[in-house]
């Protein structure tokens, strides 16, 4: 813990002489970005509905039971809290000037923090090539825009696979939350919604209401923020660390009247100790986050089995154990949710993290391939790709190479394990059941990777 | 107080109640209680959940900077974040420390407020020494079968490195006389009465107030009289501390230890010691006696940092809330020496107690299937063995036909005790209650009855105080 709540530069440019300071001189100037607390509105203003089909005044009037301010039509001069571009029915690039320029003409209008959202279908799944280069333009489109928004604002989007239509209730849980501050950190970033059914949240602010959770690696850093997130959110949380850290696991257990629970994840039984926890203090186990992990930096040609091997037994092969434990209990039955912290370092690569790196790759690798056994008990299995985030680890990091890696993306700051765990909170609740196999960068769109 | 093996079932609790054997609730578990070997009947069991301690610290180590209240209340606040008991108003904490400083009055109540139950918890203060950690386990089992308290946590806790330092007698009488003093010159003439020594502090020791021997002076005394060998310490002392190196390393204590202050595990543990590593040591107890001096500071304990935690219940409120029961406290008994005439050992109580205990509950050593004698020193332990296996000593001071019995070693101590762990007097109970329930539940039954244990711990002041734990 510890971690300033903003990094020392962005205060300094965010008021007054140091404002003006780095105007003059083109230095970056990354904004305070608004966060998600309980009870905050979900827009600052109101939200602009832009595209022709049927789904578009779905989607309106969906957001309109939401209680937000919506217009179909841009009111010049009105400060915008969103814009959503529903483009599901592209079938050719020429289709998207009409709804791409309005979102132009209406982009001065948005307020600080204000999100962009497209909903276009998957360019893979196209019948003929015009559409398929229509629906994959709108990802090059809004890649591009969200790199030209300020102020905290941000540009990402939904894909829709198969069946799934705009207003469905899985690509509106999708859409509620890249619009509120839960995804303040997430940037340039596109869900694949590929189930259209889910059980939305009768309580948005307590959307994991009754479930019991586990977070593995909670006793500092993402994972405590993950635990404090998923219990803020409403649900009973068992927090996991090896031993060692039993001290401050002790901590955040007592914080969220939780129940600490020492395990070395590598240990051959660790799944079943976990349920066997579970089982007897809880009766059930509804949501698994795999947030442990350790880096053994090095370069290959200096690198040793013991680092190399501790990462991949902590950071990958004891999820694959584990999950295998979860897969066959029938306390983990009911609507399951499997969520991995995987890293951008999995996906760009990392110079130094071989091991590191393997291992997060490896993590989206096992994400996508165990959503297939997840789907008869309903259940959803996805990661997060966390970027630079401000933890403890980063913290220790050159002073000049961390300035360097905390503006390296399009919101010019890192973020913070909060970021992370509000994606892990949304992806573990009702309304991410429409999304399975993926991994969701918290980033602020990083210019690293994809 | 003479020991007398005569009427065990005088002195027990049974008069509180008819024993009418009242099974609480109708599940097998209860039948299984009721058919423990004829002893008084509870009205109901008193059940051991768990427990939680913190690693202990060698004296003036990692936990130098702690008090007991620190130690007692991160003790607490495990045990708390173990099995989810924020906020939880429990029946009763009951905790001591033998060295406690004044200001501690009311230690335990006070590491209640400070921890995450509830400020709605009563709690009180325990002290027999040694003993002070069972002590507070017997008194709430017993609370709980009576069922004045349906939840318990019992504890103790002790350092040797925040230990209290008192004035002299000198200098304490006339800081109490200048302040009932009126006049300038009663002050001085008060003042006028202090000499330099006055002014040295007493630290706390370990010695008897009435011999003026230390303990371990003491304990040399009895290891002479039973003719133990340095070899036979050495080796209780290597076991200890393989013994428990072997337990953390295969996690046994992952759900019963909590880190503390950057420590993870037990610092005295060694290990890597060996019987010569130990040979080497020089004899620090018994050096002027006619005796071999056989006792180092590798066969005794050395002085320690830490504290210890058991989550007590009924079995029904275990239930409700969804918690483990590990095994039932059966019964306790407490024994005294005159170690004052030198008749017996200074911490030779336990083997009066438990040839007492056992025998209101029909068993024989050869009943137990684990055996925790606390390692105040390895001689303590071979001593006690020493006495039980010697026929004239059965017959004689036991009141029996012959030797009381001998215990199986791969019973004792298996997973390690005190010369390895290290010894926070008032912590000791604690520690190895929790450790002997859960290796009680892992074992779960024997020849179709609950496997059961013994726990048997000597206290300063010639005490001892010893218990029967069963599986559950």
């Amino acid at each position: 813990m510890g971690v300033p709540s903003e990094d020392a530069y962005t205060r300094f440019v965010s008021a007054g002489f140091g404002r003006d300071l780095a105007k003059r001189l083109g230095l970056p100037q990354p904004a305070v970005l608004r966060r998600y607390s309980p009870h905050q509105p979900l827009l600052t203003g109101p939200v602009l509905v832009l595209g022709f089909s049927q789904q578009a005044d779905a989607v309106a009037s969906a957001l309109l039971d939401w209680d937000l301010d919506v217009r179909r039509h841009a009111t010049p001069k009105e400060k915008l809290g969103a814009m959503v571009l529903v483009l599901d029915d592209l079938s050719h690039p020429s289709d998207l000037a009409g709804p791409v320029l309005a979102a132009g003409a209406s982009l001065r209008d948005l307020a600080a923090s204000g999100r962009v959202v497209t909903v276009a279908r998957d360019a893979a799944e196209a019948s003929d090539p015009a559409a398929a280069a229509a629906r994959a333009g709108v990802e090059g489109m809004l890649r591009s825009l969200a790199k030209e928004l300020r102020a905290g604002a941000t540009g990402n989007g939904i894909i829709l696979h198969g069946e799934v239509d705009p207003s469905s209730a899985s690509a509106l849980g999708a859409l509620r939350f890249l619009l509120s501050a839960r995804s303040a950190f997430v940037d340039g970033q596109f869900l694949s919604v590929s189930i259209p059914e889910a059980v939305l949240p009768e309580d948005w602010e307590r959307p994991l209401a009754g479930r019991v959770a586990v977070v593995t690696g909670a006793a500092r850093g993402i994972g405590a923020s993950i635990a404090r997130t998923l219990h803020r959110d409403g649900a009973r949380v068992i927090v996991v660390d090896v031993p060692a850290a039993g001290e401050q696991l002790a901590r955040v257990a007592n914080e969220l009247s939780g129940t600490a629970l020492q395990v070395d994840i590598t240990a051959e039984n660790a799944g079943d100790r976990i349920l066997e926890h579970a089982g007897q203090r809880y009766g059930r186990l509804d949501i698994v986050v795999h947030n442990a992990g350790i880096t053994r930096d090095k370069l290959l040609a200096n690198m040793d089995p013991v680092r190399w091997n501790s990462v991949i037994a902590v950071n990958i092969a004891a999820q694959l154990r584990m999950n295998e434990a979860f897969l066959t209990s029938e306390l983990f039955t009911d609507r399951p949710r499997i969520v991995s912290v995987a890293s951008t370092s999995g996906i760009a690569g990392n110079r130094g993290q071989t091991n590191y790196a393997t291992s997060k790759a490896g993590v989206i690798g096992l994400v996508g391939a165990t959503a297939r056994l997840l789907e008869p008990r309903g259940g959803t299995i996805n990661a997060v790709a966390p970027g630079f985030i401000e933890t403890d680890m980063t913290a220790r990091m050159p002073f000049a190479t961390r300035e360097v890696a905390r503006r390296l993306n399009s919101l010019q700051q890192g973020g913070r394990p909060e970021d992370v765990a509000e994606t892990v909170a949304f992806l573990a609740s009702g309304g991410a059941a429409g999304i399975t196999g993926r991994t969701v960068r918290v980033c602020g769109q990083n210019l690293v990777g994809k | 107080m003479a020991p007398s093996a005569s009427s065990p079932s005088s002195a027990t609790p049974s008069s509180v109640t008819p024993s009418s054997a009242v099974p609480s609730d109708t599940d097998d578990r209860t039948a299984s209680a009721t058919s423990a070997p004829a002893g008084p009947a509870a009205p109901r069991d008193a059940v051991i959940i768990g427990g939680n301690r913190i690693p202990f610290a060698r004296s003036g180590g990692a936990y130098t900077k702690a008090s007991n209240l620190d130690m007692l209340t991160a003790a607490l606040d495990g045990l708390v974040a173990r099995f989810g008991l924020q906020n939880e108003r429990i029946g009763e904490v009951a905790a001591g420390a033998v060295l406690k400083h004044s200001r501690d009055f009311n230690l335990t109540r006070e590491a209640v407020l400070g921890s995450a139950l509830s400020a709605e918890t009563p709690a009180y203060d325990v002290q027999q020494a040694c003993a002070t950690g069972l002590e507070t386990v017997l008194g709430l089992a017993n609370k709980i079968k009576l069922g004045q308290i349906e939840s318990a946590i019992a504890g103790g806790v002790d350092t040797a490195s925040d230990a209290p330092i008192a004035v002299s007698e000198g200098l304490r009488s006339a800081l109490l006389d200048l302040g009932r003093a009126k006049t300038t010159m009663q002050k001085l003439t008060i003042l006028s009465r202090l000499r330099p020594k006055d002014l040295a502090p007493n630290a706390p020791g370990t010695g008897e107030p009435r011999t003026g021997l230390s303990m371990g002076e003491h304990q040399a005394l009895t290891t002479a009289q039973w003719n133990i060998s340095r070899a036979a310490q050495d080796e209780l002392a290597l076991a200890s501390h393989q013994n428990l190196a072997a337990a953390y390393d295969r996690g046994f204590f992952d759900d019963l230890v909590t880190p503390y202050r950057g420590l993870v595990r037990d610092a005295n543990l060694r290990p890597d010691t060996s019987l010569e590593k130990l040979a080497k040591l020089k004899p620090v107890f018994g050096r002027s006696l006619e005796a071999e001096a056989t006792m180092t500071a590798g066969n005794s304990t050395p002085l320690t940092d830490g504290a210890a935690t058991v989550l007590l219940g009924s079995e029904a409120w275990a239930r409700q809330h969804d918690l483990p029961i590990l095994a039932a406290v059966i019964d306790g008994e407490a024994a005294a020496v005159d170690f004052v005439h030198g008749k017996d050992g200074l911490l030779m109580a336990p083997v009066f107690a438990v040839p007492r205990l056992l025998a209101r509950h029909n068993l024989t050593l050869a009943d137990l299937d684990f055996v925790e004698i606390h390692e105040a020193f390895a001689g303590t332990v071979l001593s006690t063995l020493a006495a039980w296996e010697d026929e004239e000593f059965g017959k004689e001071r036991l009141g029996l036909d012959g030797a009381f019995g001998s215990i199986d070693r791969s019973r004792l101590n298996v997973n390690g005790s005190s010369l390895a762990a290290g010894h926070p007097f008032a912590a000791t109970g604690g520690r190895i209650v929790a450790s002997l329930a859960k290796m009680l539940h892992e074992k779960g039954s024997v020849q179709g009855r609950p496997a059961r244990g013994l726990i048997s711990v000597c206290a300063a002041g010639g005490q001892g105080v010893v218990a029967i734990l069963e599986a559950r």
